[in-house]
């Protein structure tokens, strides 16, 4: 089940890199990334618990993820 | 002027490294608060936005020398050797946000506070704040937020609620009307500071021209400031505003705060008014009634 | 939390307090065989939390084990403050000489637990203390100081209590200062407490009240005495709403959504925190508003919880529309607890729109909030709009 208001989208140059993964999984305080073997998953049903505080923008490369507040569309 | 705290007040936060207290030590900070340490077994070495986190209270007096005041957000089954912590170490002012500790630790607790001279505001409240000089817990939240609700002025605020302290800040600030310094005072049955324990700091406080307070049912805390007012001829006008009217009809219930509770008729919010009113304290019923009531007090002189 | 009487005997029992020998009885042959085996006169007592058991005839003594049966059958049918016995407690009948009062309870303008005692005892104690003052002594103690027999001689020696009765006395009232802090009880009451025609001293009747709050730290008494987690003992047994209230509250750690009250009314309310809950549902009712419900959020509950405590108070027959309302939020997040209400109207496979009655919860991510309610056209407004004028909105919708 997607989120109703939160969209998260991770660039595919770093779904696979496993240090990122757990990076992610780490820094979000909501549980949003899941590391899994080798790459990182969405946890779907967790996405609309997103907090906006961009832990995991800061935690990658500059554009590798996107946030989407889905009721701005 | 203000009362318990001031810009320069240097204070450390117990239980630091915890979610809630991440939150506060942040927006302290923003507000502009002198934060010199914090607290967290086993963390030492740490730091939360630039604030060193220790061991234990004496290495931070140790290395800053003393401090006046600390904040102390740990769980409840900590809270009552972080509070013995702080006052052995001679720390003067403490703030307890934690919630849910039996009034028999906090008795102690506020024993103990007593002994050593020192004050306790809570537990269970958002602390102390006197607008544009510094705040101490997380009342009004982040510092854009607390600085849109509270503005500099002369009305002191005490409140067992931590939410309608802001709600009633907001309210004055919205009115014109500033404020001198703003307690939380905690929504427990037992607290370390009730609002006639504070009414003399504000009666010295030459930038304190009035009162407002929320209060609720349950306990004794309403009649206690009634009978302050009337022995100490108080030179403040009063405003309250009583909440939670519907629970006289509902003994023995429980809503809202631990403390809230209706054990016998003095704890009724009719018994309250009539106790209050009789002591020459306006009874608001609505919260935007306070600005006005406050005014024409000012007015008519007291 | 109140206990039983025959729960208050048990934790007397395991500090050696004076008791008469009693057995909890739930059927009349069981009545019989209590009878048999105590041997001689019995009174029997319906077991309820609330008083007046005297005034509802729920208290008989019995002479012979055919009477103690018949005694059980008239007892356990009577209803008290609405409460139904949970069981009768037969014990031995003491030939009393004298009664005595000792209660402790905190003082909350003192800070300090506050010992009660007096040598009227068996009547109600704020009629003796109103018409023999001088028999009443109140005496508050220390609770972090040591504690010593001393502070019981001298509460007993006020009521003009001395020889042999106030030596006996003491170590009863000292033990029952001790109860009273070690179990962080809220009320510790021994009415009567009788001395007997040959000179011994024993408790006839207890009521304890455990703060809530410690029942955590006391888990090992509470399982002793058979006392699960469930048995909320409020003044009314939880509803099931409420219940499942409980459970919403349970579902993660994060903030508070879920302490629900059940009322009659067709108003759904998602109100916080504690102090505006109080402010808010008074409000409601000013204008003629029925709630359904009190609740109380804040702690900033997470989007889950927020959903489903909306889920739950739609789904409760007769609530057409909820009002989402809290004062000036700080630590709470307006956006956070809007994506829970739409989220619980939405899988409730209603319209946010129509069943959002009015939105009035500002402070924190506000502007965020907003958003989100303005793309679901819901109703909302800021703190320009009073508490009192939005639950007035809210209830006008209804109408």
């Amino acid at each position: 089940m997607p989120g109703l208001f939160i969209d998260v989208t991770i660039a595919p140059e770093i779904a696979k890199d496993a240090a990122i993964a757990r990076k992610l999984e780490e820094v979000c305080p909501v549980g949003i990334f899941a590391a899994d073997d080798g790459g990182v998953k969405i946890v779907e049903e967790n996405l609309d618990e997103c907090t906006l505080c961009d832990l995991c923008l800061d935690a990658t490369p500059k554009g590798s993820i996107e946030v989407t507040k889905l009721y701005e569309s | 002027m203000s009362i318990l705290i001031r810009k320069d007040t240097r204070f450390i936060v117990q239980g630091i490294t915890g979610r809630e207290a991440v939150n506060l030590t942040r927006e302290n900070l923003e507000y502009g608060a002198k934060i010199v340490g914090g607290v967290t077994p086993g963390r030492a070495g740490r730091d939360i936005y630039g604030v060193p986190v220790y061991d234990c209270v004496r290495d931070i007096v140790k290395e800053h020398g003393q401090v006046e005041g600390s904040v102390v957000s740990v769980p409840p089954k900590f809270t009552k050797d972080a509070v013995f912590e702080a006052l052995e170490n001679g720390i003067e002012l403490i703030v307890i946000v934690t919630e849910n500790i039996p009034r028999r630790e906090v008795a102690q607790m506020v024993e103990l506070a007593s002994l050593r001279g020192a004050r306790i505001i809570g537990p269970n409240c958002l602390g102390i704040i006197s607008p544009d000089e510094a705040k101490m817990g997380g009342v009004g939240g982040p510092a854009a937020n607390t600085r849109q609700a509270y503005k500099k002025g002369n009305i002191g605020v005490m409140s067992r609620s931590g939410g309608m302290t802001t709600e009633i800040a907001s309210t004055l600030t919205a009115a014109g009307l500033g404020q001198s310094t703003c307690v939380s005072i905690g929504g427990d049955a037992i607290i370390g500071t009730t609002y006639a324990e504070l009414m003399p700091l504000f009666e010295a406080d030459s930038e304190t021209q009035a009162i407002a307070i929320y209060s609720e049912p349950g306990g004794r805390m309403e009649a206690e400031l009634a009978e302050w007012i009337t022995e100490n001829d108080s030179r403040l006008p009063v405003v309250a505003f009583m909440a939670g009217r519907f629970m006289d009809e509902m003994k023995g219930m429980r809503f809202g705060h631990a403390g809230t509770i209706v054990e016998g008729k003095e704890d009724t919010t009719t018994e309250k008014i009539k106790r209050m009113e009789a002591a020459g304290i306006s009874v608001a019923e609505r919260i935007e009634e306070i600005p006005d009531l406050l005014k024409k007090r000012l007015e008519e002189g007291k | 939390m109140r206990f039983y009487e025959y729960e208050s005997k048990a934790l007397f029992r395991k500090h050696r307090l004076p008791l008469g020998e009693s057995r909890v009885v739930r059927s009349a042959d069981e009545a019989r065989s209590a009878f048999e085996a105590i041997g001689g006169p019995v009174v029997l007592k319906s077991q309820v939390l609330s008083g007046g058991r005297m005034k509802a005839g729920a208290v008989k003594f019995a002479d012979d084990a055919d009477e103690a049966a018949a005694h059980f059958e008239s007892i356990l049918p009577i209803v008290i403050g609405g409460e139904s016995a949970r069981s009768v407690l037969v014990e031995k009948k003491s030939p009393v000489a004298q009664e005595y009062f000792v209660a402790i309870t905190w003082d909350g303008r003192a800070k300090r637990p506050v010992l009660v005692f007096s040598d009227m005892g068996g009547i109600d104690i704020e009629e003796v203390a109103e018409t023999h003052p001088d028999h009443v002594s109140k005496t508050h103690f220390s609770s972090i100081l040591p504690l010593s027999p001393y502070i019981a001689k001298e509460a007993i020696g006020a009521t003009g209590v001395s020889g042999t009765a106030l030596n006996k006395l003491t170590p009863v009232v000292f033990e029952l200062m001790k109860i009273f802090l070690d179990y962080d009880l809220t009320l510790a009451e021994i009415n009567p407490l009788a001395r007997l025609e040959d000179g011994s001293f024993i408790v006839l009747d207890g009521h304890i009240d455990m703060e809530a709050e410690a029942r955590g730290g006391h888990k090992a008494l509470l399982d002793e005495l058979g006392i699960g987690e469930e048995e909320t003992r409020q003044a009314r047994p939880p509803t099931d709403f409420e219940i499942a209230g409980a459970r919403v509250n349970a579902v993660d750690h994060r903030g508070v959504a879920g302490n629900v009250v059940e009322f009659d009314g067709n108003l759904g309310l998602v109100i916080g925190a504690g102090g505006g809950s109080l402010t808010l549902f008074d409000a409601v009712r000013k204008h003629g508003g029925k709630p359904a419900n009190y609740c109380e959020i804040g702690g900033n509950p997470s989007v889950n919880k927020a959903k489903e405590l909306t889920k739950l108070i739609l789904s409760k027959p007769g609530v057409e529309k909820i009002a989402v309302m809290m004062n000036v939020v700080s630590n709470t997040r307006v956006d956070i607890v809007a994506r829970g209400v739409v989220k619980g109207c939405i899988e409730s496979g209603k319209d946010p729109a129509k069943t959002i009655a009015i939105f009035r919860i500002p402070g924190a991510w506000e502007d965020e909030g907003f958003k989100i309610l303005r793309k679901y056209g819901v109703e909302y407004c800021d703190r320009s709009v009073s508490m009192y004028d939005a639950a007035g909105r809210a209830v006008a919708k209804l109408s």
